[in-house]
């Protein structure tokens, strides 16, 4: 059962990826995204993770994904992009590269020495004195990791604030280049 | 062999997440589309994180999971501050392709 879920989960998982790329329009885009984001919340589900599992299916294919979409349908940015590069073999070399990147990650993840050793936390997955994986985690998460939770708060208030300052029209300076975009449109037009 | 005698061991996890990565690399090298470019970033996060999950079992260590949160919050921010980006962009011209961003050309 488990192995069939995996192949299912980690086809349905690349196709989505495929899909995001190959798609030419964004809202397509968008939805692949939520196909892989699900499937590999079902990987999670199948190596013990069920709390990552939730919030990847929460956070990321839920809240993510809608702003996505939201920005999507704001600017109306549905329609197709020219397939004409800047830099002529710009395609190809980018094919090339991912060909080697991939090449390299095979490598490693087939061998042992680069896959590393157990450096503990001291808290097994499965097993143990305490709790599901819930409380195991938010036990690492809330002693050794306390530092970095709370920076993480900090990070989360900059994003809000510098997110609202950017999409933010600013009255007269706004306008002024509202003016400025018209008549350049009027002159393209 | 049947399906059911077969063992999936991380190896086939981290093959997955190598091929995933991948996908999202060649996605953000290729496509001009800033939004898409985007979402081929989160490809690769993603990517990364199944791997994080991966070696969390492998190695029996829950902070494997917990690295996987503070991942899911960067990544988090980084979009509301990206997408508050490319409004800002359309806001001063037509188009999110990549290539009409070269204001800061030499």
């Amino acid at each position: 059962m488990i192995p069939f879920l995996f192949f299912v989960a980690a086809g349905a998982a690349l196709g989505g990826a495929l899909g995001v790329v190959l798609a030419r329009n964004p809202v397509h885009s968008a939805l692949f995204l939520v196909m892989t984001l699900i499937s590999v919340a079902v990987l999670f589900l199948l190596q013990d993770a069920e709390l990552v599992a939730a919030v990847q299916v929460i956070v990321y294919a839920s809240a993510i994904v809608v702003l996505f979409l939201f920005v999507i349908m704001l600017l109306g940015v549905d329609r197709e992009e020219s397939l004409q590069d800047r830099i002529p073999y710009q395609r190809p070399a980018a094919i090339a590269l991912g060909v080697i990147l991939a090449a390299e990650l095979f490598f490693l993840a087939g061998h042992e020495w680069a896959t590393g050793q157990k450096t503990a936390s001291g808290v097994p997955i499965q097993g143990g004195g305490f709790g599901g994986n819930v409380e195991r985690v938010a036990r690492v998460l809330f002693t050794d990791f306390l530092w970095a939770f709370e920076i993480t708060a900090v990070l989360l208030v900059i994003a809000v604030v510098g997110a609202v300052v950017l999409a933010r029209r600013s009255g007269q300076r706004a306008e002024a280049i509202d003016e400025v975009d018209d008549e350049s449109q009027g002159v393209s037009a | 062999m049947t399906l059911a005698a077969f063992e999936i061991t991380s190896t086939y996890y981290l093959v997955l997440a190598a091929m995933i990565f991948t996908i999202g690399s060649v996605g953000v090298l290729t496509r001009r589309n800033v939004l898409v470019m985007f979402m081929c970033v989160e490809l690769m996060l993603n990517a990364v994180n199944l791997s994080f999950v991966a070696f969390a079992r492998a190695l029996d260590d829950i902070t494997g999971q917990v690295i996987v949160f503070f991942v899911l919050v960067v990544a988090a921010a980084e979009v509301a501050v990206g997408l508050a980006i490319i409004v800002a962009i359309f806001r001063r011209r037509r188009h999110a392709t990549a290539d009409d961003l070269q204001a800061l050309k030499g």
